[in-house]
């Protein structure tokens, strides 16, 4: 009896140790800076995962990897001055032909600064897979950002799992962007969808900051379903609520200019 | 159509270069043709060339079809001229080639010799005068003159005078002659620059299998760590070369991004170059030289080892570093594939970034930090070229109202412009460039679903002659 006991206890260390004993390097979260957002996956994006960011349509593509992409900035360690790790963007042929090249002086203007991106065009879906699995265990890199268009058969369950094993073993976080594709079983910690929200507008009805229309469609561990309205505040770099619509002085559509401002002053009281 | 080439058995039915396909049809009713392919050619050429690399680091192509060997204190490595001569006719003969060749003391001397057959002399001097004057290889126009001029022989011409055959024929008769007959010397171009630091194991028997090969490299590629570890140097790009028995030669390039000297990284490299081989490496008859030449090496201070096993403690280039990572994918995919982008200072948006291989590794570039509570103002995406849009406007030079592209419609909520970028006409002033590059004013436009875009129109309405066009530039976050 006592000799089943001690076996069934080494059995079970032998499981642990084949299991969930992973070496997981890096553990912790990083913030995106809003706090309903951060509460709802449970303080932040986890560093060393996979996180899918779904396009909603193909003309949000700008949208969807601008916020993939600050993620990635998000996912540096904070306190850096000069950016040591720089982020891989890997990409195919086909992404370049539907939404154009990445385009330094754009970035730049959204905060991520082009130097620190080193961008990777693959000629089909199996060596963007392959280069990622490289890339995802390169401890230096700080997040790889996999941006795949349509729904290859190569990228299934076993190879979102390969990406989330690879991005565990060397803590590098992956966030993989799947344009004009529908969501399919995977294991990604969490899910989004991104589309493009209408911006508050500046003076003279001009287009503002970037805006985004967040979903968190499915979540590891919790509940899904949330959705916000956010803004990416590049000088604080946070996401942020969008301001008021009363906020700003609105174009005077109808009346003086006069008036206008005391609406403005009201609305912001 | 035209026979560009006979081969022996044509030649001997009658059949010469140049004759038209219908005559030779007409003589020959089965003739067999193909099609001239002088790319095909050129590959074929340059792939001799390699392989005819083991003989001297000194091989230049002829073209069309021929090749130049420096082999000035290579000769006795072989066990003299006439036996390096036999080995390289052998090696050709292996490869299906039927060639001549020809021993002279200058490249225009073995060209003359080997193409136009002289009647025999008892010296290289003597069979040089014999030759006809086609061998000067001069103008059609030139060597015409000479013939009519009664000068049949090389000899005839060296004879005269040279004043009197430059003030007649051009300077370049003199020139060529006093090449030909090595008065004048005219330095080879070799296909590839001999390297700095170049290895090379040669088997007493052909080696069939590609693993004990790659083992060889391997060794080769330590002894080259080394030399390049007394320089003070790492190396940038090696280059393998595997020559077969027949004569063919299997280049294979790698590239780093960081100067580097260790073996283990250097050979990951070439394992990533022959996986990713089309068609993997093919000893046929065996390898019987293996050859490793370093073209480019930068400094590289030393570095410490570490206590651990001894191996040198800078991970540079190893497995798990950034240039690593680099240097592997660009191995697989190729250079072009793996980009960092840097800004260049203009006005025109598609050329105010380049994208250069990462591999390249310059210094990271400096952009310029955006203006404090400003929306981006340049997109996120930029196509080029841009995609053409059919866009309804309110006033002939007035903003955008709603605009159709990939065939799905946006009514544009907001927009911000026009942003004029004029053509940058102080590159060139043409009437002709003016034409291509017009002014462009460029909106930055929402739509009512919340997309923003940067879309413009290229010219000035009044000023062109077409209607201006729509084009869409680029896509904002």
């Amino acid at each position: 009896m006592n000799d089943s006991i001690s076996s069934l206890d080494a059995l079970r260390q032998r499981i642990d140790r084949l299991g969930d004993g992973r070496d997981r390097r890096v553990s912790g979260s990083f913030s995106a800076g809003h706090a309903g957002l951060d509460a709802a996956i449970g303080g932040g994006f986890a560093r060393g995962r996979l996180h899918e960011v779904f396009g909603a349509e193909p003309e949000d593509a700008g949208s969807a990897s601008a916020f993939a992409l600050l993620l990635a900035l998000l996912a540096e360690t904070p306190g850096e001055t000069v950016r040591a790790s720089p982020l891989l963007w890997l990409r195919t042929d086909d992404a370049m032909r539907w939404s154009g090249m990445p385009y330094g002086p754009g970035l730049a203007d959204m905060g991520i600064d082009p130097a620190g991106i080193i961008l990777a065009v693959m000629p089909d879906a199996l060596a963007l897979l392959r280069a990622a699995a490289d890339a995802l265990r390169c401890p230096a890199l700080c997040a790889v950002v996999i941006e795949c268009w349509g729904s290859p058969k190569v990228l299934d369950l076993s190879a979102s799992r390969r990406l989330t094993l690879a991005a565990e073993s060397a803590g590098t976080t992956a966030l993989l962007l799947r344009m004009d594709a529908q969501p399919s079983p995977s294991a990604a910690e969490t899910r989004w969808r991104i589309a493009a929200a209408p911006s508050a507008p500046l003076a003279a009805n001009a287009p503002g900051h970037s805006s985004f229309d967040i979903d968190l469609l499915r979540r590891r561990a919790g509940p899904d379903g949330l959705a916000w309205r956010l803004e990416w505040n590049r000088d604080q770099r946070c996401f942020v609520e969008p301001p008021l619509p009363g906020a700003v002085v609105p174009v005077p559509a109808a009346g003086s200019a006069a008036d206008s401002g005391t609406r403005s002053v009201v609305a912001a009281g | 159509m035209r026979l560009s080439a006979a081969d022996t058995d044509a030649l001997a039915l009658g059949l010469l270069s140049g004759m038209t396909l219908a005559d030779a049809r007409a003589r020959i009713p089965e003739l067999r043709v193909f099609d001239c392919d002088p790319h095909a050619d050129q590959d074929w050429l340059e792939r001799l060339c390699d392989g005819a690399r083991r003989y001297t680091p000194m091989a230049a192509l002829d073209p069309p079809h021929g090749l130049v060997l420096d082999i000035t204190g290579c000769a006795h490595l072989f066990g003299g001229e006439s036996e390096l001569v036999d080995d390289a006719l052998d090696r050709l003969a292996h490869s299906g080639m039927r060639v001549r060749h020809a021993l002279g003391s200058t490249p225009e001397a073995a060209h003359a010799l080997a193409r136009f057959a002289a009647a025999p002399a008892p010296d290289e001097a003597s069979a040089l005068r014999r030759l006809p004057v086609a061998a000067l290889r001069l103008e059609e126009e030139s060597e015409l003159a000479l013939r009519r001029a009664g000068l049949k022989t090389v000899g005839d011409v060296a004879s005269r005078p040279t004043a009197t055959l430059a003030a007649r024929f051009g300077a370049g008769a003199v020139d060529a002659i006093h090449r030909l007959l090595g008065k004048a010397a005219k330095p080879l171009d070799p296909r590839q620059v001999a390297a700095a630091i170049s290895l090379e194991r040669r088997f007493p028997e052909p080696v069939a299998r590609t693993a004990y090969a790659l083992a060889v490299l391997k060794e080769l590629v330590v002894e080259a760590v080394g030399q390049l570890g007394e320089r003070g140097q790492g190396g940038r790009r090696f280059t393998a070369t595997f020559f077969r028995s027949d004569g063919m030669a299997f280049p294979l390039r790698v590239e780093t991004s960081l100067p580097v000297r260790n073996p283990s990284a250097i050979m990951r490299l070439f394992r990533e170059r022959i996986d990713s081989l089309s068609d993997p490496i093919d000893p046929g008859f065996g390898f019987d030289l293996v050859r490793l030449t370093v073209p480019v090496a930068e400094a590289l201070g030393p570095t410490q080892l570490a206590l651990k096993g001894g191996e040198e403690r800078n991970r540079q280039g190893g497995e798990g570093s950034v240039s690593g990572l680099v240097d592997a994918i660009s191995t697989r995919t190729g250079r072009r594939r793996i980009l960092r982008l840097y800004p260049c200072d203009t006005h025109l948006p598609e050329q105010a970034q380049l994208a250069l291989p990462a591999v390249e590794a310059r210094t990271p570039a400096v952009w310029d930090a955006p203006e404090a509570g400003e929306p981006p103002l340049r997109p996120v995406h930029l196509f080029d070229p841009p995609q053409s849009i059919e866009v309804i406007a309110g006033v002939p030079e007035g903003p955008p109202v709603q605009f159709r592209w990939r065939r799905s419609l946006h009514q544009v909520s907001r927009y911000e412009g026009p942003e004029r970028i004029a053509p940058e006409w102080w590159h060139d002033d043409s009437p002709k460039a003016a034409e291509i590059s017009r002014t462009r004013d460029y909106f930055r436009v929402e739509d009512a679903r919340g997309r923003r875009f940067w879309i413009f129109r290229n010219g000035l309405y009044g000023d062109a002659k077409p209607q201006p066009l729509w084009y869409l530039h680029g896509l904002f976050a």
